[in-house]
């Protein structure tokens, strides 16, 4: 009974971002409160698709910035992660240990000069924030690699038998064949789990994203749904199509990639 | 192979922190590019003024009212599931469902709930005939709010990184309890909960690491910083002071960022201080 209590609370609120989406303005504000939807009310969604937050082309821009995240910390992570593995360097370990290091430092505590930096860089005469493509590349441009991947995937090309390494070297394969050949199909599900994570955070994100872009049709999404919020406080069913609309991509993961996720998750966890 | 991430690192992560000290020695300019040198000026400023020690007063409590419930609350759920194995499946998938969700989208179905007046929670209330309450415009609320919506984002991973926990306990320990006549609420006393010490202490460190870096849930919900200034957290203040309308003031936030960088690093420490004389009862 108590569980049941206790998920019905956690759950509550995902079901009422859904149910209220559907229900008309009148009814979500009407007192009592009526917590089942009448019908399928689709008003809220053409509105919150219509109206002076423009969240289907934040919507574009959250895709786009959150590929080029994701992509790119997988590419990085691979990389530095085989380098970290299977190539012989003078002061590896130590090297490891930095890139760890870097994982202590609180991005509030550096967001500042980092804003000051990307502010003042310019892309084609003019300030990097001022054009859609360089409020991009500002967007992306500190995310694009991070020690959190570089230390799932080493632990996963650490167990990599050594008997399959020799033999591929035997038989003439260098670095890029066997990485891309042998090493990275036989590690899908570590790449689906930095992959999937990484997705999650970077489509996620708020500090960074509030910071950077001029105008509403460079913002992402998060800062969308967050503007809708403020802008139509009179439209609570409004306010949750959007939101409602922003959680599907991330809601799709949890639910079918639960099981990569939990692995990157409870990484730190379980050492 | 290694060159992709150390430019990251290097450009956007460790010459930061080497800026950040820098400009919190510097007095900054109306556009907030540093200028003359002040040496430790700001951290005296801070250090002396009543509404610092406020801003660390609410950010420990705002520590203490996410972590306790938050981990608590996950430790009661991890140990109800344990005993009802029908339809486990089903529960889990539904405390994980808050990982769906970004600080924003949960702390913008939160406004929605806490809206004073057509919201949901004051709603409720109502029927039961208590009074409205100020969820987000009561200086003695707001914060509490805020929590409540921290808490809830929080509790799914906790269960999870617990529910992990019990999954390596072997099971011969808790069939030699059953043997010795120890079920249910003792078994969960004197078994569980203890040999879940190593995860219980990752979830107090980890929850409030995070806890101290909560910004959007602040930002979303009490824009200001609160009635009264009673949300403003460190994070939020570092925020606020940077890129306020009219205070843009990029040194004083930069003292502030080093104190927050100090507390996080404190706590990091000493989680590796207690976890290499080990939380193990093994």
């Amino acid at each position: 009974m108590v569980l049941i209590g206790a998920a019905l609370l956690v759950i509550f609120p995902v079901y009422y971002v859904i149910a209220g989406s559907v229900m008309s303005p009148g009814q979500i504000s009407s007192y009592p409160p009526d917590l089942f939807p009448h019908g399928f009310f689709t008003g809220n969604y053409k509105g919150a698709t219509s109206s002076g937050t423009p969240i289907g082309q934040q919507y574009l821009n959250s895709v786009l910035q959150t590929s080029i995240i994701t992509l790119s910390q997988l590419i990085t992570s691979v990389l530095a992660a085989y380098a970290f593995v299977f190539m012989k360097m003078w002061g590896r370990t130590l090297l490891f240990g930095l890139f760890l290091a870097t994982l202590m430092v609180p991005w509030e505590s550096i967001v500042l000069p980092n804003y000051l930096t990307i502010t003042s860089w310019e892309l084609g005469g003019h300030g990097l924030t001022k054009t859609y493509a360089g409020t991009m590349i500002a967007l992306v441009l500190p995310f694009l690699a991070n020690a959190f991947g570089v230390f799932l995937l080493r632990q996963s090309f650490l167990q990599f038998p050594v008997e399959l390494r020799d033999a591929a070297t035997i038989d003439g394969a260098g670095h890029w064949r066997f990485l891309s050949r042998i090493l990275l199909p036989l590690n899908k599900p570590a790449l689906m789990a930095v992959g999937l994570y990484v997705f999650l955070s970077a489509w996620n994100q708020f500090f960074w994203p509030l910071l950077i872009g001029d105008s509403a049709s460079r913002r992402t999404l998060q800062i969308g749904i967050s503007q809708l919020n403020d802008a139509e406080a009179a439209d609570p069913g409004l306010i949750l199509a959007g939101v409602t609309l922003s959680i599907l991509p991330t809601l799709a993961i949890v639910i079918f990639g639960q099981r990569f996720i939990v692995r990157g998750l409870t990484a730190g966890a379980i050492r | 192979m290694l060159v992709p991430c150390l430019v990251v690192f290097a450009l956007f992560i460790v010459w930061p922190l080497g800026k950040s000290v820098s400009l919190s020695l510097h007095g900054s300019d109306l556009f907030g590019r540093p200028d003359a040198y002040v040496g430790l000026q700001h951290y005296k400023d801070m250090l002396g003024s009543a509404e610092f020690r406020h801003i660390l007063w609410v950010t420990f409590a705002f520590v203490l009212l996410t972590v306790i419930p938050g981990v608590l609350g996950g430790l009661v759920v991890v140990l109800l599931l344990e005993q009802h194995i029908k339809g486990i499946r089903i529960f889990r998938t539904a405390f994980a469902l808050p990982f769906a969700f970004s600080v924003a989208s949960a702390s913008v179905i939160f406004a929605t709930i806490y809206n004073p007046a057509i919201g949901l929670a004051n709603g409720l209330l109502g029927r039961f005939g208590i009074d409205r309450i100020g969820w987000l415009t009561d200086p003695s609320w707001a914060l509490i709010s805020v929590a409540i919506t921290t808490v809830w984002m929080s509790i799914g991973y906790n269960v999870l990184v617990l529910s992990a926990g019990i999954g390596a306990i072997p099971t011969e320990i808790n069939e030699a309890a059953t043997l010795d006549g120890a079920g249910g609420f003792r078994a969960s006393r004197y078994i569980t909960i203890p040999l879940l010490g190593p995860q219980l202490f990752f979830l107090i460190v980890i929850s409030t690491i995070q806890s101290l870096q909560g910004f959007g849930q602040i930002k979303i919900l009490t824009p200001e910083g609160g009635p009264e200034q009673s949300t403003k957290t460190l994070v939020y203040s570092i925020y606020h002071t940077a890129f306020a309308n009219n205070a843009s003031d990029f040194g004083a936030a930069s003292a502030q960022a080093i104190v927050l960088l100090v507390i996080l690093l404190a706590c990091t420490a000493i989680q590796f201080g207690v976890l290499e004389r080990r939380v193990h009862y093994k």
